[in-house]
């Protein structure tokens, strides 16, 4: 990784950008078992850790990995987390504790082709839903997709702000395409990313309820070892941290969980547009595909087809209101993934049948080409 | 089909540096010229072996899809590299060829040179040809100055090898210089059939 000094501009692989962006929204913990094409963000991390005061653990599964990125959490220290597909599914079982605990935490899930070891090497998109719904339980969880070294960067900082303000544990998905790829990027400097900490009580330690709901349905949260009494459990529990099963506490508590997503809408559904303003046919993609998708816009420009493109950066809680909006302005909307269909279907449940939709699914470990989707423009 | 994208793709096999090579490259293009760069690889399983290649798309302007649609340049290190990757070659464009290893070439617009032999003759390692490669690319590449190219190395390899390093890319540079480029076709594609 060279660096010139003057420009600050450096050439950085996908999964580098991560730890660069993790560092910078003030990451000090990272645990995790090295899996390609996520090892590099492992790799990194235990190089530079240590030299800012933060601690690396490899830890023996990925089991154990989340369960230590949740401890130092609890502890007040921002934590994070990379893995693959195989991984991420062993993850899924404390992802549940980190969402009833509300444990802010970062799991990046560098995507490849599944399912089981599947293909290591190649880029996909099939762990979309199970991101959403991977863990047990209803649940609200941030999913949010990279496409780019930048964005790599940018919405790892980003989640990070999103996990500690809303204490939810947020998924970066990413794929073997975005994380291998190196392109210049010029880092911001540490006084220019905006930074969000949690919110830690500012009441006597007698006085404090760690889980006691406010205007924002987000509890301030004591480190543990600050002299606040804060006792955490995978059961339902009450304002006290203690389980319960009277069915009020219980509505109230899950309830709760969803109100304090809901109210960030407005912050947490980010979505990139491009082209459409006047647009007439819109692709909508995520991830390494709405490059593709860029160049095919482009190229359909050229040609006089007023073509658009939606780039999701949340994919959940779903941006349905962006989404809406394109489906109504156009006549059809192209939907390319390197999976089945897993967006596609939350875009066909909002669309109600009303707009012309097409799906273009890419499932041989090979990405999507500029061709493939402005050929299908093209035809409609 | 883009013309404000000058795509280069590198092609051997897995241990010859084709990656190392492409960083290098898409280092001095990006860091050193300021251009916009991607640099995308895909590779087999193995440590050595097996096909690798290795992307570099240059271009003023934002990069948005990341990989070669139509190559400017390849770089075929080894006869299996040029066979596989010589298929998206733009009519114009200019494939290199490491003599010592490719005999088979598919293309008239072909830059020849004993890459190997020559890293062997310079610096005793062929394993330094990925290095004479680079050194030819960088006076062939019409974006990247031999300079650039030499200040990226520099801080991408081991100090203890930067000297033979050096000595390799200047050498392949020396070897490209003496080519005459005027000789070779405009364009693959047959006069008379580009105009209709």
């Amino acid at each position: 990784m060279a660096s010139n000094r003057k420009k600050k501009t450096v050439l950085l692989q996908g999964n580098e950008a991560i730890v660069e962006g993790a560092l910078a929204a003030g990451c000090r913990f990272f645990a995790g078992y090295p899996i390609t094409p996520a090892s590099e963000i492992n790799e990194l991390m235990s190089a530079k850790l240590p030299g800012l005061g933060g601690t690396f653990i490899q830890m023996e599964d990925e089991i154990a990995s989340l369960g230590a990125v949740i401890g130092a959490s609890l502890a007040g220290v921002k934590s994070l987390t990379a893995t693959s597909g195989p991984g991420f599914s062993l993850m899924q079982e404390n992802l549940g504790y980190a969402c009833i605990a509300e444990v802010p935490c970062v799991i990046v899930n560098v995507m490849r082709g599944g399912p089981s070891t599947g293909l290591p090497t190649s880029p996909a998109q099939g762990d979309v839903l199970q991101a959403r719904w991977g863990t047990h339980g209803d649940h609200p969880i941030v999913v949010m997709a990279v496409s780019s070294v930048s964005d790599c960067f940018s919405v790892t900082v980003n989640a990070f702000n999103i996990s500690e303000k809303y204490r939810v544990p947020v998924i970066i998905l990413s794929d073997e395409v975005v994380a291998h790829t190196r392109e210049t990027i010029t880092l911001s400097t540490p006084e220019t990313v905006e930074v969000v900490d949690r919110i830690t009580p500012n009441v006597p330690p007698e006085w404090y309820l760690p889980y006691e709901d406010n205007s924002r349905g987000v509890p301030p949260m004591a480190a543990m070892g600050d002299g606040y009494r804060h006792h955490v459990t995978g059961l339902i529990h009450d304002a006290h941290g203690y389980p319960t099963q009277r069915p009020k506490e219980v509505e109230a508590f899950t309830r709760r969980q969803f109100r304090k997503i809901t109210n960030g809408f407005y912050e947490i559904q980010q979505v990139k547009k491009f082209h459409m303003d006047d647009a007439e046919i819109a692709v909508i993609a995520y991830g390494a595909v709405s490059r593709s998708a860029h160049r095919a816009v482009v190229r359909a420009r050229e040609q006089g087809i007023k073509a658009g493109l939606l780039q999701l950066i949340t994919l959940f809680p779903f941006p349905k209101t962006a989404v809406v909006s394109a489906l109504r302005q156009c006549n059809t909307v192209m939907i390319p993934e390197m999976n089945m269909g897993q967006i596609s279907r939350e875009i066909k449940r909002v669309n109600q049948e009303k707009t012309k939709i097409i799906k273009h699914n890419r499932i041989d470990g090979q990405f999507i080409t500029p061709d493939e989707i402005y050929d299908k423009l093209l035809r409609e | 089909m883009d013309e404000e994208r000058y795509e280069v793709r590198l092609s051997g096999s897995g241990g010859q540096g084709i990656i190392l090579a492409a960083v290098i490259l898409a280092e001095a293009a990006g860091i050193y010229e300021g251009h916009h760069v991607c640099q995308a690889q895909s590779y087999g399983p193995e440590a050595r072996g097996g096909k690798c290649k290795a992307e570099v798309v240059i271009s003023d302007n934002p990069i948005d899809y990341p990989k070669v649609t139509q190559q400017d340049m390849l770089l075929a290190m080894n006869q299996a590299a040029c066979d596989a990757y010589f298929f998206d070659f733009k009519p114009n464009g200019l494939l290199l060829v490491d003599s010592t290893l490719v005999e088979q070439l598919p293309t008239s617009r072909v830059v020849a040179i004993p890459f190997t032999q020559i890293a062997r003759e310079k610096t005793g390692k062929a394993i330094t040809a990925n290095m004479v490669a680079l050194g030819a690319i960088a006076h062939l590449c019409p974006l990247v100055k031999l300079k650039s190219m030499e200040s990226a190395l520099k801080i991408r390899v081991p100090k203890d090898t930067r000297d033979m390093n050096l000595e390799a890319l200047k050498a392949g540079a020396k070897a490209a210089r003496a080519i005459n480029l005027a000789s070779l076709p405009r364009s693959i594609i047959p006069q008379e059939e580009e105009e209709i």
